[in-house]
């Protein structure tokens, strides 16, 4: 066991640091530590633009997305080092919010299931940032239950073409993509986990339509996606067809291999808040119920850390990210939720102010508390996560199934 | 002993139930929220038309005399409805602070036109972040003029009076304020609440009338145990829709082939939401009592109910949107009007931490008397 | 609504206090008073002989279950009448818990599915605290799913009408001490669980019957096995219809939530009283906490009180007074905790000569998880308000209109 640095390690640190300090945008300091939670805030400057410049910064110099192989956009970093690089990253990490389900879900999907043409094609400019991509698996009918989808994926006759019916929801950032990886259903005839195929489909193909999706924090971030007869080339179909369980099954281990990048408390968030904030009685970090509050707080978000690191050990010798690290999320979510609500409880009755002139803080935590409940629902229910402990991790048996090696459909509750 | 309402007390709620399905319907709610208009005027005439407003304004003041206890079952049911008007600030605040600090021509000036529904009044406080307190008021009044800032003030933008703590010469006090009158600016702030407008009010030498001349602390402190009587039995009323709506939603939606309400994982967040929604309630009764008696456990009472409507509704607003799923998180669906309304009624009359200081240290006074005797 | 004494209940109020003021063991007061959850702390005299004889005085003044009719041994008194008695007895009531289950239980079920011959001779000398009752339905495979039980009546083939029983119970509660037992057999074990069942009430001191205390892990000896080898039971012992038990035992299940009125400790009251004696209670982050429990506290006493009046205007207590226990258990469990802490490294000591408060939350501590499972667990409990009050669908059942002895099962020998 070792916490600190080995002097590789060290050195590579300093390579990483140095770099950052000669090239991030310092410009945007201010801004991006008001932004944290809260979602990312640049006032009067386009969002999109500067992330996607400081992400081919990082291209042109070998840092976007280190881990991934050189040839396909990324410079090979061991996962440690992937770590110490998002260490330094530090408040920039940010501006990286638009790429991040391209590059932590559907790269990899894609790096692990396409041809090798379609990965050089691909990947570098989705490492890069030219590209966004986005992804498709969420239905109205299947959220928890993806595999309940009803998109239709029907072979078009005589030729190597692909034609696709049917309706996506929630999709985060559909938008402004590119390209999105799209899970569909090729066989209703059988089990509903063994009738579905995954694609690379192209955003802006003819009968792709998006509808942006106003959420309750007033953002419009997830979309309605709908398909008519969108038509995708075989070649782009990733994995066997009627496999496309096993490969969304990558994609979501994927997502679990993203544990090193900075999971989100709001711990940092409030620690910093209650240091200067003046209850009637002098700063509100040296109050005892503060202080029962910050403790507990402390305590899980540096378990979080420390168990991420953990898995980290573990990937470095080889192992792959098993269910256990599902407990991320469960805690980050609830904890966002509960410390936003403690920092507007001291705030008393400013904390109903959200603009970022009036609120204290900036409205951050006003904003933490609107966008929190999405994080809980988001990439896995808690309820869901909670199952997948129970039954993945500590091997209970599964819920009664009434759906089981039933046909598609003719499974209960269509 | 009885512990539940009189049956002609729970017709009235099913007439301000029936009333407000209609008057306040989510589609009313939601026009507050998007809109620039500070509150739905054709509801709060209605109100006033039910006799709401002067529920417990006293006949001679023009009110409906009803009782504190029909005030309580009024407010359950707005709090229900999420209500877009300046109910709470006119009637348990402006109103309260009348009733316990203002000369008879003062009484006879506003009360007969709140009861009417002719004019709105709210309570200007505090200026600062954080607990207020006497020492943080920095609104000044000298020479019968008030200057100072106050920010947020519920229903700021729309109030045509307003009830304003600040200090003077003989430390802090109470004054009415013409807030349609010279030396007074506002502007509307954004909060968390939307369907709820608050502003912030510039007092630049306006003119003002002091309102009583006693402990200005102690009035404050006596009308706030009022209003949190009253702002908890709104709280109970939004728990109990969010878990209405969120059981409605767990038997409606099917996933794995079964309705979500099925999975025990659902069945115990309903248990939970049913738990903390009964227990606010039944503490919320008590504070009825309390405050329809005038009962000297008043301030426990109020600090109880207020403690524990506040976490109810906290905690059912947001597991009705964790029940929901994705559609919790979007603008259609209302689950995020009660969110919203829950995080907005947990601070509008000081927050959690206040309140149970002051529940503790009230506790803490019986139990002293009571090993004293 | 009217939280306080109408001109009547004043008076009667005023009649118990009298009462009790001169007639309780006023000697144990102190000795009570620092008894908590899970310890009965009598020094001076034998509980169990402190417990009867103050029952005994009170059956005499006609005190005793005044809720049950006078016939019965009680005084016909109304729901609020019973609550203002438990106000005033206060710390007495801490010498009942003996008969709790007799009283609250077992007694209830009888008066509704008993004859008038089996009332007359067994609900007086019940209330009165001469006999002690325990209720036999747990078993090993059937705790929660009480009805998957499996210990046998049969009909005896000497014509006689008796029934003979064989099998084991498990986790009865004050079974070395009782005189009586209500018991939940199986009579039919080829129709669905639910529909096989019959209940009976028996002597304990019937032959074949084996009482075995189990040692809990508050080292207490409360609970036991009991096994039964061939006890006989005459016929007029039945309570309901063969095959009607399921039934019968609801009116058991019901009844104990009608003891709401009773209310369940919380622990809540005690570390009041001990953080003010400390002065922990000005410590802003101990009055955080404090305030949780002080609301729930409140929260379940005037539950308790909304449905004595929906009681009082005639209306059955329903399922949603499942929530004192499952409220109650967990925060006596947070409470025990929490005062251990604030006793620092002396939270450790237990012994009621070293340890602060007497061991009072050390007890309390120990005692508590058995709270959160006995008369239904906490999950069951947030089932029956899912699917009772809230009127969510009830779980997949796996044994559903299944013969008894075809459903799966662990252990089923
Ligand atoms: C901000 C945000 C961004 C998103 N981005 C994307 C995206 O980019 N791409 C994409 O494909 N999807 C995305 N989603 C969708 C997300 O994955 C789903 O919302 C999520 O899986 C839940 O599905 P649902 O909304 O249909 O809820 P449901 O599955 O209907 O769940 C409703 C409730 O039932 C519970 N429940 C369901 N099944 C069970 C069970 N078996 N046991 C216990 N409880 C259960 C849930 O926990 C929840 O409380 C996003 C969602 C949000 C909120
Ligand atoms: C101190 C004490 C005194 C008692 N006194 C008596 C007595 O006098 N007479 C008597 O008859 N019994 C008595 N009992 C027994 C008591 O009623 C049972 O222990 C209780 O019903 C639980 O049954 P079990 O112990 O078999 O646990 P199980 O039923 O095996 O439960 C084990 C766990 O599984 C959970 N569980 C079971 N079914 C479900 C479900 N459907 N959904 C979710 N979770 C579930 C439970 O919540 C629990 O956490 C007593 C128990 C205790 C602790």
């Amino acid at each position: 066991m070792n916490f600190d640095d080995t002097p590789e390690e060290a050195k590579f640190r300093a390579e990483v640091r140095a770099w950052i300090s000669a090239n991030a945008p310092h410009d945007l300091d201010e801004d991006l530590k008001k932004s944290g939670l809260a979602g990312l805030r640049l006032p009067g400057r386009d969002i999109m633009a500067e992330s996607k410049a400081w992400q081919k910064k990082k291209a042109d110099a070998g840092w976007a997305v280190p881990h991934w192989p050189k040839e396909y956009g990324g410079r090979g970093a061991t996962p440690i080092e992937r770590v110490v690089w998002q260490q330094e990253e530090g408040l920039y990490n940010q501006l990286a919010q638009p790429f991040a389900i391209g590059q932590g879900m559907c790269g990899p999907t894609v790096m692990a299931y396409a041809s090798e043409d379609l990965k050089r094609k691909y990947l570098p400019k989705l490492a890069s940032g030219e590209e966004i991509w986005c992804q498709l698996f969420s239905e109205p009918a299947g959220g928890s239950d993806v595999a309940a989808l009803r998109t239709r994926a029907e072979k078009a006759d005589g030729s190597d073409e692909w034609v696709i019916n049917g309706q996506k929801i929630w999709t985060s950032g559909a938008q402004y993509s590119d390209y999105g990886i799209l899970l569909t259903r090729t066989d209703p005839n059988v089990p509903k986990h063994a009738g579905l195929t995954m694609f690379i489909v192209d955003m802006k193909a003819p009968g792709v339509e998006v509808r942006p999706i106003h959420q309750m924090n007033g953002g419009r971030g997830f979309n309605e996606v709908f398909f008519e007869n969108v038509r995708i080339h075989d070649s782009h179909r990733l994995g066997a067809v009627n496999d496309g369980w096993n490969v969304a099954l990558t994609t979501l281990m994927n997502e679990r291999m993203s544990i090193g990048s900075r999971l989100a408390t709001g711990f940092p968030e409030i620690f910093g808040f209650v240091a200067d904030f003046q209850l009637p009685d002098g700063p509100a970090i040296d109050n005892a119920a503060v202080r029962a509050k910050l403790a507990d707080w402390a305590v899980k978000s540096s378990g979080l850390r420390y168990t991420a690191f953990r898995a980290i050990s573990s990937l470095s010798k080889g192992e792959r990210p098993g269910p256990e690290n599902s407990i991320g999320k469960l805690v980050a979510g609830v904890m966002t939720q509960d410390i936003a609500k403690y920092a507007m409880e001291l705030e008393a009755e400013a904390g109903v102010l959200t603009s970022q002139e009036d609120a204290p803080a900036a409205a951050l935590f006003q904003n933490m508390v609107l966008n929190s409940p999405g994080m809980r629902i988001a990439g896995g229910t808690d309820e869901i996560l909670r199952n997948i402990i129970a039954e993945r991790v500590l091997g209970l048996p599964g819920d009664v199934r009434v759906d089981k090696n039933v046909p598609f459909n003719q499974a209960p509750g269509r | 002993m009885n512990f539940d309402f009189s049956d002609e007390q729970k017709q009235l709620r099913d007439s301000a139930r029936r009333f407000l399905e209609k008057q306040s319907s989510v589609a009313v709610v939601r026009r507050v929220l998007e809109g620039d208009e500070g509150y739905d005027r054709e509801l709060w005439q209605g109100l006033a038309e039910m006799g709401f407003t002067g529920a417990a304004i006293p006949e001679e003041f023009g009110g409906a005399g009803l009782g504190y206890l029909e005030l309580c079952v009024i407010a359950e049911e707005l709090g229900r409805a999420v209500a877009p008007v300046p109910f709470s600030s006119t009637v348990y605040l402006a109103a309260e602070f009348l009733l316990a600090a203002g000369n008879d021509a003062q009484k006879k000036n506003y009360l007969p036109k709140i009861a009417a529904g002719e004019v709105i009044g709210t309570f200007a406080y505090a200026e600062t972040a954080g607990e207020v307190t006497a020492e943080r008021i920095k609104a000044t009044v000298s020479g019968g003029k008030l200057s100072g800032t106050k920010i947020p003030v519920a229903d700021g933008s729309i109030a045509d009076f307003a009830v304003v703590a600040a200090q003077s010469g003989s430390g802090l006090g109470l004054y009415l304020v013409d807030l349609t009158g010279p030396g007074v600016t506002r502007t509307v702030v954004d909060t968390i609440d939307p369907s709820r407008k608050h502003a912030r009010i510039v007092f630049d030498g306006a003119p003002v009338e002091q309102l009583g001349s006693g402990d200005a602390e102690a009035v404050i402190a006596a009308v706030y145990d009022r209003a949190a009587v009253l702002t908890a039995f709104e709280q109970v009323g939004g728990s109990d829709r969010a878990l209405e709506m969120a059981r409605d939603y767990a038997l409606e939606r099917i996933a794995f082939g079964r309705q979500i309400g099925s999975f025990q994982a659902i069945k115990h967040i309903l248990a939970d939401m049913y738990v903390s929604a009964t227990l606010a309630r039944s503490n919320c009764y008590w504070g009825a009592y309390a405050l329809s008696t005038g009962s000297a456990e008043l301030p426990e009472a109020a600090a109880s109910c207020r403690v524990s409507a506040t976490k109810a509704f906290q905690h059912c607003s947001t597991n009705n949107i964790q029940v929901h799923g994705g559609m919790g998180f979007t603008w259609q669906f209302d689950c995020h009007l009660y969110y919203k309304r829950s995080n907005l009624l947990a601070l509008n009359l000081g927050s959690l931490s206040v309140w149970e200081n002051r529940l503790i240290a009230r506790m803490r006074a019986r139990n002293s008397a009571r090993d004293a005797a | 609504m009217n939280f306080d004494d109408t001109p009547e209940e004043a008076a009667f109020r005023q009649e118990a206090r009298a009462w009790i003021a001169a007639n309780a063991p006023k000697h144990l007061k102190e000795e009570l008073e620092l008894s908590g959850f899970g310890g009965l702390y009598l020094k001076s005299e034998d509980p169990m002989q402190a417990g009867k004889a103050w029952q005994k005085k009170k059956a005499e003044a006609g005190w005793a279950c005044l809720h049950w009719p006078k016939e019965y041994g009680g005084r016909g008194a109304t729901p609020i009448e019973r609550v203002i008695w438990g106000q005033e007895e206060g710390v007495y009531a801490k010498l009942s818990g003996l008969f709790t289950i007799g009283h609250g239980m077992c007694g209830p079920t009888v008066m509704a599915w008993g004859s008038e011959e089996a009332k007359r001779e067994r609900l007086p000398t019940l209330a009165s605290g001469e006999e002690i009752w325990c209720q036999l339905f747990s078993e090993p495979a059937a705790g929660s799913d009480l009805a998957g039980l499996r210990t046998r009546a049969e009909k005896a083939t000497d014509g006689s009408g008796d029934w003979i029983i064989n099998g084991q119970k498990i986790w009865t509660s004050g079974a070395q001490h009782s005189q009586w037992g209500l018991l939940l057999t199986r009579t039919d074990p080829n129709v669905p669980k639910h529909k096989g069942l019959t209940m009976f009430f028996l002597d304990m001191r019937s032959p074949g019957v084996e009482v075995r205390p189990i040692r809990q892990m508050n080292d207490q000896r409360s609970f036991n096995e009991v096994f039964f080898e061939n006890v006989r039971i005459p016929d007029n012992q039945r309570l309901g219809p063969v095959g009607g038990g399921w039934n019968v035992s609801l009116t058991t299940l019901m009844n104990e939530r009608l003891s709401i009125g009773s209310g369940m400790p919380t622990g809540f009251p005690d570390l009041l009283d001990f953080a003010m004696a400390t002065g922990d209670v000005d410590n802003p982050a101990v009055r955080a906490k404090l305030a949780d429990w002080a609301v729930k506290a409140s929260g379940l006493k005037f539950t308790a009180f909304r449905a004595l009046s929906a009681l009082s205007k005639g209306e059955t207590p329903g399922p949603e007074n499942s929530i004192g226990k499952l409220v109650a258990g967990a925060m006596m469990q947070d409470i025990a905790r929490y005062a251990m802490d604030l006793q620092g490294e002396a939270g450790v000591l237990t012994n009621a000569a070293d340890a602060e408060a007497r061991g009072k939350f050390q007890a309390m501590a120990l005692r508590s998880p058995a709270t959160r499972i006995e008369g239904g667990s906490d999950e069951i409990l947030r089932n029956i308000i899912a699917e009772r009050v809230l009127n969510l669908p009830a779980d997949v059942r796996v044994d559903k209109d299944v013969a008894f002895n075809a459903i799966p099962t662990s252990g089923r020998k």
